[in-house]
């Protein structure tokens, strides 16, 4: 049995230890657990499950938090300073 | 203004303007220009935590939640599903069963998908969620927004980012009165007077990102931004005079020579 498990991290394909939680691949990320949502294969993990949930080879985790928006895609955004006078 | 708190679900808010916490320069601005605004409410956006670079800084070590009410969007989702598995996420990652719901139609407008809103809305209720629906300034969606359960209404201005100010301010004024819960006007300010003018009509908040964030100087929008929310405020209380065409005039005849 290999030692190491491959696994998805947000949409990265990693390579981990085999008995590694949620919480250890967190802790080694250094992301602190709270105020972030973890997802293991579409599920949403309960923040009690991190330390028990182990990771198992291809699982797709997805880690997410809070960042700065408004009404609209962040990541569509455009430069402020670029004033576009369409009308 | 003191007594004048905005109660949805039963949490009472002191601010009327909200603001959200997308396109500032950095996060000192963020802080700076949320605490000028007097906003208590704050949106943010849920997104991949960024597992290569972790040098980079937490929005929520700036904007404290114990201080303001976090509340997450669902911008970017196209779909129900995307909408409900990203408040799903957000009240994982948060402290609260509050969303600001959005499903959007299309890139190009951002104007809300209704049939998708209503449908994720009823979903989210039945979980729980207190779902705040960012919709369209349709009065007959609005009540059904409100006939599912949705404490508040969020109508759009105008299209969210373009600065256009009010487009339609009859619907708005006829969603107003059809709805018996707060409506907070939610997209397309541009300027004060845009957010002063929501506010006269009946507006209950307005809810704001790209006019702050985006002027030239944002520190200095968000201080008028929360001095044209409380005229609006107060202006709509006093209650306004009728329009005329002709003068009356101001001074008495009485004692003239």
């Amino acid at each position: 049995m290999q030692d190491t498990i491959r696994i998805q991290v947000n949409g990265e394909a990693r390579d981990w230890r085999r008995d590694a939680t949620v919480a250890d691949l967190l802790r080694d990320l250094e992301i602190t657990s709270e105020r972030v949502a973890v997802e293991v294969n579409l599920e949403i993990l309960d923040r009690a499950m991190f330390a028990q949930r182990s990771l198992k080879d291809g699982d797709r985790v997805e880690i997410l938090s809070f960042i700065g928006g408004g009404g609209e895609s962040p990541r569509r955004s455009t430069d402020r300073r670029k004033c576009v006078h369409s009308l | 203004m003191r007594d004048d708190r905005l109660i949805i679900a039963g949490r009472e808010f002191k601010s009327r303007l909200w603001v959200g916490t997308g396109k500032y320069k950095n996060f000192v601005e963020t802080q700076k220009a949320i605490e000028v605004s007097g906003a208590d409410v704050v949106t943010v956006a849920v997104r991949r935590v960024n597992i290569t670079d972790r040098s980079k800084e937490n929005l929520l070590d700036y904007i404290d939640p114990k201080k303001y009410t976090i509340l997450p969007n669902t911008a970017g989702c196209y779909t129900v599903e995307d909408a409900v598995r990203y408040s799903r996420l957000a009240r994982a990652a948060g402290v609260s069963d509050l969303v600001k719901l959005e499903v959007l139609g299309d890139e190009k407008t951002l104007f809300p998908d209704t049939a998708g809103l209503i449908e994720a809305a009823k979903i989210l209720i039945k979980e729980g969620f207190i779902v705040l629906p960012y919709t369209n300034d349709d009065p007959i969606v609005a009540k059904k927004l409100v006939d599912i359960g949705c404490p508040a209404v969020m109508p759009l201005a105008a299209p969210i980012g373009s600065g256009l100010g009010i487009r339609n301010p009859y619907n708005l004024k006829i969603l107003m009165e059809s709805v018996n819960v707060p409506v907070i006007v939610d997209a397309g300010v541009g300027t004060a007077s845009d957010a002063a003018l929501a506010m006269e009509y009946g507006a209950d908040a307005v809810l704001m990102n790209t006019a702050i964030a985006g002027a030239q100087d944002p520190i200095a929008m968000a201080e008028a931004m929360k001095y044209a929310v409380w005229a609006g405020r107060l202006a709509y209380k006093a209650g306004r005079i009728p329009r005329k065409l002709y003068a009356t005039a101001s001074s008495p005849i009485e004692g003239m020579l």
